[in-house]
């Protein structure tokens, strides 16, 4: 089905009907077996057990930035190609991108603690992690700030896109400047470095962390679409014209 | 077009400057904060000292934040910002022209007054001369950064906070670099030109990009 297609939301919501279940379904299969096998992987020979957090921390991590970037796509959406759904589609993914980004940050703390003895150092990574959840907690505020959603959705779009200056900062921080926070070890030009064992619950785990997503986000979306609905309803009966 | 440009940045130049303008008002503000900060951390003159350019640049960053969001609003208020909208000149180059003058009647009493803060928190001659050059190349980034966020307050009746909110997360790199080329001219070992070189570069790139984003909202939220 074409994205153009979607723009319909009656079709959007026919097609959320079918896929809800399909991407829940998708997750719990996905992030069990993971997770599961998270917990039965043999401990790091640096690490220890606490190597189990890397399948919660880093694909939540990998969660916060597309959905950031998924955000900035639909502010296109929004203020160039006018998709009548881009800017449901931002405003139902940036409370879950915010969700992810803090499970990151909390995760990152609490595996910080043992290996680098603290919860919390002011380093690239880890800094410019916090700004983009401080980005994701702004456009929350903006969408809050103002009650006519069209009107919300093009302000928001803006410091969206402004905003998105911020992820590829995110992403290469480990390269840039030399951090406590280990650099990439999935996605290399020289393959990753990970052993198969770790990587490959922790693919499967992000999967699963990807479908929960789909599924959040096209029943937040489906419950924004009814919302307006129900809103647009109650004006026009509030102005006695049925 | 230079016309224009002369025009909006003398008109706002004078409303600021004239009664109920509040240019002064940062600058005072910037004074009132510098002189709590030894309440709260103690009279330690080399404490202060240690931590002045930080605090000097902390104090600037609110300061600019603080007037941000009547730069469009009052426009908004009395109907002068329908009157821009209507001019043939771009409105990227008005958004241009309220910034400069912005930074004109707000940024740059700052940079004048951060020396004098400097020395009643005891910073070293040689710091103070890098502490006023960071500023000087810096606040305007801080003032075109912020003029995305007083473009999207514009229409919001109390955007206040919300302006600071929504910029505070990208001036980030402002302060980092800021703060580093100060420190750098003090006590090394990086060297003084490499920061201050990348805060040019961020005030350069938001005297771009802060006008077109804010033309950029005014526009989406004025159909």
């Amino acid at each position: 089905m074409a994205l153009l297609d979607l723009a319909n939301p009656n079709r959007f919501l026919a097609f959320a009907r079918v896929s809800i279940p399909v991407f829940s379904g998708l997750a719990a299969v996905l992030l069990g077996f993971g997770i599961w096998r998270g917990f039965n992987v043999p401990p790091d020979y640096q690490q220890g057990e606490t190597v189990r957090i890397m399948f919660i921390h880093v694909p939540s991590a990998w969660m916060a930035l597309g959905i950031y970037t998924l955000m900035a796509i639909s502010a296109l959406g929004t203020l160039v190609w006018r998709h009548p759904l881009a800017d449901v589609a931002a405003k139902a993914a940036a409370p879950i991108g915010a969700a992810f980004a803090f499970l990151c940050l909390l995760t990152g703390a609490l595996w910080g603690r043992p290996m680098w003895g603290a919860y919390w150092v002011w380093d690239a990574r880890l800094t410019s992690m916090l700004v983009l959840f401080l980005l994701y907690l702004g456009v929350l505020a903006l969408w809050r700030a103002m009650d006519e959603p069209g009107h919300a959705a093009r302000a928001v779009a803006v410091l969206t896109l402004v905003g998105f200056v911020n992820v590829p900062i995110v992403k290469f921080s480990v390269d840039w400047w030399s951090t406590l926070h280990q650099p990439a070890s999935v996605f290399r030009l020289d393959g990753p470095t990970i052993h198969p064992v770790l990587l490959t619950p922790l693919l499967i785990s992000a999967l699963g962390f990807l479908a929960l997503f789909l599924a959040l986000h096209l029943a937040a979306m489906r419950n924004e679409i009814l919302r307006r609905r129900v809103r647009t309803m109650r004006m026009l009966a509030a102005s006695g014209s049925h | 077009m230079t016309g224009a440009l002369r025009a909006v940045l003398m008109r706002d130049l004078k409303l600021a400057f004239r009664a109920g303008g509040g240019a002064g008002l940062g600058v005072v503000f910037f004074l009132a904060l510098i002189a709590v900060v030894p309440f709260a951390v103690g009279p330690d003159l080399p404490l202060l000292a240690r931590i002045g350019p930080a605090l000097v640049w902390l104090g600037a960053l609110l300061a600019t934040l603080l007037n941000l969001d009547r730069i469009f609003s009052a426009d908004r208020e009395d109907g002068s910002l329908d009157l821009l909208l209507l001019s043939p000149a771009p409105l990227e180059l008005i958004a241009t022209a309220k910034g400069i003058a912005h930074w004109l009647a707000t940024g740059l009493p700052l940079v004048i007054a951060a020396p004098i803060l400097g020395v009643m928190l005891g910073v070293e001659p040689k710091a103070l001369l890098a502490l006023s050059l960071t500023l000087l190349i810096g606040t305007p980034a801080l003032t075109f950064l912020g003029l995305i966020g007083a473009a999207l307050a514009a229409m919001l009746p109390r955007g206040g906070l919300l302006v600071a909110v929504l910029i505070l997360p990208l001036t980030i790199p402002v302060l980092i670099f800021g703060a580093a080329a100060t420190s750098a001219a003090v006590t090394g070992p990086m060297s003084f030109g490499v920061p201050i070189r990348l805060l040019a570069a961020i005030s350069l790139a938001a005297l771009v990009a802060g006008p077109v984003a804010a033309a950029a909202a005014i526009r989406q939220l004025r159909d």
